[in-house]
Order: structure tokens, then C-alpha cells, then sequence
């Protein structure tokens, strides 16, 4: 039993009642405290990434042995695929609150909002690691509510508006999620998603189950903003607080959306061609549609927002892609790169959109607008903003050798060699519109000449929202050498692994 | 099998209340009706014919109990709804001061 | 907020008492019949409520209430983490360990952590409740001053 496990959830929940305690009596002590522990969580969860490799952790909490070879207590389990999403949630988590201690010195409730953004951490760690179904639904409901109340910080008419619809829809989509849930215990008994694949193999009753699928794909597809369920996203993350519109667009709908549909999916239901066509579909609709509302778009912020659809499309039409293959015959090499590049995507979407909100933030920091016109010729004045800014534009676009370039291309790639030649046209066509949009995001805020900009005082935005930018940068190039054979093996192979093969994760948890 | 169309109806109730209310504090209550529907069918799921409430008494042991997991999800998921429901409240009075009105046609300055 | 008239007040004069007292038994309970912290925690906020809003008072009043409130409500939680955290230090070093001794079934002192559990997550309950409560009453002042 790895007993890292437990000290993911308990460490920010514990800190988060603690910074609300210790904030009154201790000046700045929130602001220290809440780095202080993230930057040890994000340093742990790169150990695990390390050392985890092909073996399964498991944790039984309470002690409780199963009985009969079947579990009856609570587990969190701990595979090739947890480790990748638990690095990005800390890892990005971890600028975040370092960007956020200068950039929250505007709004007067801190203590607040640190321990918000312990809890939204927590709660997202809790979703990775658990091993049964119900443990998901309480996790996801913590990170949800603290991202609504952290979503209306600054209590604007336009945040509150924002938040409110960010909550009718959240509200839908657990109580989607629950239904689930209810009808998988009325016909299986058990909530743990390896025992559940156990009864699977006794009976499969495939009508009740696609109504299932359909109810859990609803759910988690609202949470995750695929198209028609997007409707949500576009007021909520641009009105947020920058470093919560990076966490929510960079770590939150992967985490509590996409992660679970690709768990469930993968290793818990038998996979249909009928649903796997439909996933495909909903993935290539995002993609095309987020890019085109996107174009039209004068604000940064919903701009980048849009185009987070069309990214999430990216890694969903990839993971379709590979669901299609596997439910028709075997375990095939197409298949297996099909989901390395949806995995890749996912990692690399997660550092270019943060610092693209971290860059949007930075020009409203300095310049207090966000629309795109009365901006113009930052380059000179904010040297910093507008290097990371690039090297974001060029790694979203897919220009090598920054990393967007190598994950669509192993998607393109896999598309035409399983012959689905329309699919690749059309990654290919929205690339290189992506490609339009964030030249003119370039073009009119950095590289324009304006002589409006001549009577303010633009000076370069503090320390701490710069390590920041500088950081993820860093972190955009250095992911492009996961494509290469050396690293690729020891990280995205073992969760590949666990996804496509069928029965791996479950004889691994019963056999504990 | 009444029962469980008597909880879908219960759904229904609560989703024609968030779809044609315009008062927010009504569509905040009709979203908690909705959730309760979900708990009851949770509830009834676990009945087994002939079985009593599962407490255990050492006086007299009883054959079977009705399945006691579901009556704890149901208590967990009532604690959530009520954390949701006292969310949206308090965005709810919020927005109240800032314009002035309950009626979520007048709400809508964010567009396109 | 203005209070009531006299007859609200003087039935609740005679009952709070008894509701608070309620809400403990069903909290200590808490693993021998139904209920436990979450039901014994709201009960046990509805007596106070219960006073508020029988009584009436003003917002000074009230305003030092709530941050009172809020206090032990993180105080509770910080207090359930670690008595759940402490199963990695004492016994089989695992979180959430029952660790106490567990006695006869039947009993009031019995069932190692539980009893321990269900008070704090009662008081937690109460406060986060109350909290609400006061937070909402609050605001409503500032809008109609």
C-alpha cells in the first residue's frame, strides 16, 4: 500500500480550514502557506510520476480487507494514467497561487480565496485517485462548488451573472451523474468500478447499459463543455479571476470531465460501436464548431475560452478514434496511437491554455481592459508577456518545435492511417485556423501601433506573475520531448497500457 | 414498479419548474425538487421483500435487513444538495442587489 | 431585525432548551439509532435559529455572531481531518483507522471513533448552518438600511 495516496486529499483540506484560522491572527500568512503546500504536492506527484511506471498502487482506506474476493471498502488506486492527470492538477495548481499572490492584492476577502483554491485542488486530487464510483461524485462536488464561488470572487454583475448559469448547468449535469450512478447499483449491487467489470463478465444487458452510457456521457460531457453542452463556459471563464480562468480552462474540465469519461469508458463499460461513433461525433463538432465562434470574438478571454472547445474537441475525437477501433476487433497499434495522441494533447493543452490566461491576465493587470481594440504595441513595453505570449500562440497553433505541433500530428497521423480520411481533413483545416486566430490575438495586442497607449504608464507587470509565465513556457518546450521514444515509454506508454487493455485494471484490484 | 413512476414524475415536476419559472428563487427550489426525485429512487433501490430497518439489536437477531448502503449514499447527497441549494442563494441575493429585480429575463447583459 | 409578539416569545422561552438538548441526544446516538452528525447538527442549529428569529436583534449583534460562528466551524472540520489523519500514526498506519477499543454492541461508549466523529461533524454542522443563516440575515440588512 503507497502511502503517498492519503496525503493528496488530506494536505489541502487540512490546509484550506487552516488558512481560514490562522489568516486572521498572522498577516500574509495565507498567501505563503497556500505555495508553501502546493509547491509539496506538486513535488510529490512528480516522485509518483517517476516511480510508478507499470505497477498499481492501492490504497484501502480503513483498513477493510475484502471478503471473498470481492472489495467492500472505500479504494483509491493509484495507475500510469492518475499520475499524469495528479502532475498536471499540481503543477499548473502550483503557478496558479504563485501568479495569484500579486494579482489578488485588488479583491479584499484573501483568506477566502486561498482557501477556495485549497479545497477546488483537493477535491480535483480526489477525483483521479478514487477507485469507486460514489467517492467521484463527493470529490467532484467539492472541487465544483469551491470553482462556483471562486468563479463570482469579485462580485461584479457580470461574474454573478456568469456564476449563476455556471451553476444551473453544474446542478443538471450532477444530478445527471447521480441518476448514473443509482441505475448502475440497482442492477450490478457494487460501486467499485473493477468489481463492476467483474459482474459485467457474468451478464451484459446491453439496452439498459447504452441508457446508462448516455446518462453518464450527459453528465460528464457538461462538465466537460463538449458541444451542444458548452453553453456555460464562455461566460464563466472569462469572467473569473485570471489564475481561476487557468485552472478551471486548463485543469478542471480535464479533470472532473474528460479523465472520468475516459476511465469509465475504457475500463469499467464494454465498448459499442454505436457509442463510440457518437463520442467521435461530439468530438469533431466541438472541434469545428469552438473554432469558428471563436474567430468573431474581440474579448481575450472569450476568445480563448472558444477555443478551449475546440481543443477539448482534439483530445475527445482522438480518444473516439481509438474507442471505434478497439470495439470492432482487437487491440491494434492504430488504436494504441490514436489515444498516446489524445493523452498528449490533453498534457500539452493544459500548459500553452494556462499561460495563454496568464498572459490575458497580465495586459488586464496592466492596462485594465480586455477588449481587443483599444489595445496595441505591447511588445516594447512588457518584454516578458509578449515573449511567453508567442511561444503559447506558436505551441497552440502546432508550429514545431513547440509541443502542439508533435501531439496533432500523432492524431492526424493515427486518423489516416485507421482510413478516416474526413476526420484528418478536418483537424487539419481547424489547425490552421486556430493558426488565424492567434495571429490576430498577436498582431492586435502586442504588435500594433496605437498612439493611444502613449499618455498611460505601461510598465511591466511584478515578479511573481512573471516566474510564473516564464515557468510554463518552459514547461510548453520541454513537453515537445515527450514525443520521443526514451521519454514516451516511461510516461504515456504504462497509461496507454492500462486504458486499451481490457482486462488489466480490474485483475489487478481483485487480485489484491 | 409504481413507485419508481411516481419518483420519474417527481423529475419531471422539478424540470418543468428550471425550464418556466422566471423568479430565481423558484427555479433554485424546483432544481432541489429535482434532486430530491433522485434520492428516493436511491431509497427504494435498495428494499428487499420482507426485510426490516437495519439497525441491529443483540436481543433478537433478525433474518434480513433492506441494504443499508444506499441509505448513506442518500445521506451524503443530501448534505451536497444542501451545499448547492445555500450556493445558489447566496449568488441569488446577490444579484438582487446589484439589479434591483428577481426576474431572470432582466438579467442578461452578457451576450454573443 | 424586530422580534415577535409575546406569545412566539414565551413559547420559545420554554422549548429552545428542549430542541438543543434533542439534537445532542441524537448526535451521541449517533450509532445505535438513525441520525448521527448531519441530523443532529441541523437540529441543533435550528434551536438557535429558532431564538433569532423569536427575539430579533441588531446588526452589531449580529455581525459579531458570525465571525464567532465561523471560527468553530473551521476549528470542527480542522479537528475531524485529524482525528482521521491520526490512524496513520497510532495501530495499522492506515487513514481512517478505528483505533479505539470497540467495547459491546448496545452500548453508549462503544464502537472506537465513532462516537468521537459524529460530535465533531455535529458541531461543524450547527455552525456551518448557523453561519448561513447569519450571513443571509446579514445581508438582507445592509439592502434594506
Amino acid at each position: 500500500m503507497n502511502p503517498l495516496i492519503p496525503l493528496f486529499v488530506i494536505i489541502p483540506l487540512a490546509g484550506a480550514f487552516l488558512i481560514m484560522i490562522m489568516g486572521r491572527f498572522i498577516r500574509n500568512f495565507n498567501k505563503y502557506f497556500a505555495s508553501l503546500i502546493l509547491l509539496f504536492l506538486a513535488i510529490i506527484s512528480i516522485y509518483s510520476l517517476a516511480t510508478t511506471g507499470e505497477n498499481l498502487s492501492l490504497y484501502k482506506v480503513g483498513g477493510w480487507e475484502p471478503v471473498n474476493r470481492i472489495p467492500i471498502g472505500i479504494y483509491m488506486v493509484m495507475d500510469g494514467f492518475t499520475v499524469i492527470v495528479l502532475s498536471i492538477i499540481n503543477i499548473v495548481g502550483f503557478l496558479s497561487v504563485f501568479y495569484s499572490i500579486s494579482y489578488i492584492k485588488r479583491y479584499t476577502a484573501e483568506n477566502l480565496y486561498y482557501s477556495l483554491f485549497c479545497l477546488m485542488i483537493g477535491g480535483m486530487n480526489g477525483v483521479v485517485l478514487s477507485g469507486d464510483l460514489f467517492n467521484i461524485f463527493v470529490f467532484l462536488e467539492i472541487s465544483v462548488i469551491s470553482s462556483y464561488a471562486l468563479v463570482a470572487f469579485g462580485v461584479e454583475k457580470n461574474e454573478l451573472e456568469a456564476s449563476f448559469k455556471y451553476q444551473i448547468l453544474g446542478g443538471l449535469a450532477s444530478f445527471l451523474i447521480l441518476f448514473g450512478i443509482g441505475l448502475i447499483y440497482w442492477k450490478t449491487k457494487t460501486l467499485n468500478i473493477a468489481d463492476i467489470r467483474e459482474v459485467f463478465k457474468a451478464g451484459y444487458d446491453t439496452p439498459y447499459y447504452i441508457f446508462v452510457e448516455l446518462l453518464i456521457l450527459c453528465g460528464f460531457g457538461l462538465k466537460a463543455a463538449i458541444i451542444p453542452f458548452h453553453a456555460w463556459l464562455p461566460d464563466a471563464h472569462s469572467s473569473a479571476p485570471s489564475p481561476i480562468s487557468a485552472m478551471l480552462s486548463g485543469v478542471l474540465i480535464k479533470a472532473v470531465g474528460i479523465y472520468v469519461i475516459i476511465r469509465l469508458f475504457f475500463n469499467m463499460f464494454e465498448l459499442t460501436e454505436s457509442m463510440s461513433v457518437l463520442i467521435t461525433t461530439l468530438g469533431t463538432l466541438s472541434m469545428v464548431i469552438g473554432v469558428f465562434l471563436a474567430i468573431g470574438q474581440w474579448d481575450i478571454k472569450r476568445l480563448l475560452a472558444y477555443s478551449s472547445i475546440s481543443q477539448m474537441g482534439y483530445v475527445v475525437l482522438s480518444v473516439g478514434m481509438g474507442m471505434i477501433l478497439i470495439s470492432r476487433g482487437e487491440r491494434s497499434e492504430i488504436a494504441v496511437l490514436a489515444v498516446a495522441g489524445g493523452l498528449f494533447h490533453l498534457v500539452n493543452h493544459a500548459a500553452f491554455k494556462g499561460l495563454l490566461f496568464f498572459n490575458a491576465g497580465a495586459i488586464e493587470y496592466t492596462l485594465g481592459t480586455r477588449d481587443l481594440k483599444e489595445m496595441g504595441g505591447l511588445a516594447r513595453t512588457m518584454p516578458a508577456t509578449s515573449a511567453t505570449s508567442f511561444v503559447a500562440s506558436m505551441s497552440i497553433s502546432g508550429i514545431p518545435p513547440f509541443n502542439g505541433f508533435f501531439s496533432k500530428l500523432i492524431i492526424i497521423i493515427a486518423a489516416i492511417m485507421a482510413k478516416f480520411y474526413l476526420l484528418a481533413l478536418l483537424a487539419v483545416i481547424v489547425s490552421i485556423i486556430t493558426l488565424a486566430l492567434f495571429l490576430k490575438f498577436q498582431r492586435y495586442a502586442f504588435y500594433n501601433k496605437t498612439d493611444s497607449n502613449n499618455n498611460r504608464k505601461i510598465k511591466e507587470v511584478p515578479f511573481p506573475m512573471i516566474f510564473s509565465m516564464v515557468i510554463m513556457s518552459l514547461l510548453c518546450i520541454m513537453l515537445s520531448l515527450l514525443a520521443f521514444p526514451g521519454i514516451r515509454d516511461a510516461v504515456l506508454l504504462p497509461a496507454i497500457n492500462i486504458l486499451t487493455d481490457p482486462l488489466k485494471y480490474s485483475s489487478f484490484i481483485i487480485g489484491m | 414498479m409504481i413507485v419508481y413512476l411516481l419518483c420519474f414524475i417527481l423529475f419531471l415536476v422539478g424540470l418543468y419548474g428550471v425550464i418556466t419559472r422566471r423568479n430565481l428563487i423558484k427555479i433554485a427550489i424546483s432544481m432541489s425538487i429535482m434532486e430530491f426525485s433522485t434520492f428516493l429512487l436511491f431509497a427504494l433501490v435498495g428494499y428487499i421483500d420482507g426485510g426490516v430497518a437495519p439497525i441491529v439489536d443483540p436481543a433478537d437477531p433478525v433474518k434480513t435487513y433492506v441494504d443499508p448502503l444506499p441509505q448513506a449514499l442518500v445521506l451524503t447527497a443530501i448534505v451536497i444538495g444542501l451545499a448547492t441549494t445555500a450556493m445558489m442563494m447566496a449568488i441569488i441575493i446577490r444579484l438582487y442587489r446589484k439589479y434591483g429585480t428577481f426576474d431572470i429575463r432582466e438579467i442578461k447583459s452578457l451576450r454573443g | 431585525m424586530k422580534g415577535m409578539t409575546v406569545i412566539v416569545k414565551k413559547t420559545t422561552q420554554l422549548i429552545a432548551g428542549m430542541v438543543f438538548l434533542y439534537g445532542i441526544y441524537v448526535i451521541v446516538h449517533g450509532h445505535l439509532t438513525p441520525g448521527g452528525g448531519f441530523a443532529g447538527g441541523v437540529i441543533m442549529a435550528g434551536s438557535f435559529i429558532l431564538l433569532i428569529l423569536a427575539f430579533g436583534s441588531d446588526f452589531m449583534h449580529l455581525t459579531k455572531e458570525e465571525s464567532g460562528t465561523t471560527m468553530y466551524e473551521n476549528l470542527a472540520t480542522l479537528v475531524v481531518v485529524f482525528l482521521a489523519a491520526s490512524g496513520l500514526l497510532f495501530g495499522a498506519r492506515i487513514f481512517f483507522l478505528n483505533w479505539l477499543p470497540k467495547g459491546t454492541v448496545g452500548q453508549l461508549v462503544s464502537a472506537g471513533m465513532l462516537p468521537l466523529y459524529n460530535i465533531f461533524v455535529g458541531i461543524e454542522v450547527a455552525s456551518s448552518i448557523l453561519t448561513i443563516f447569519l450571513a443571509l440575515v446579514i445581508f438582507k440588512e445592509e439592502i434594506s438600511e
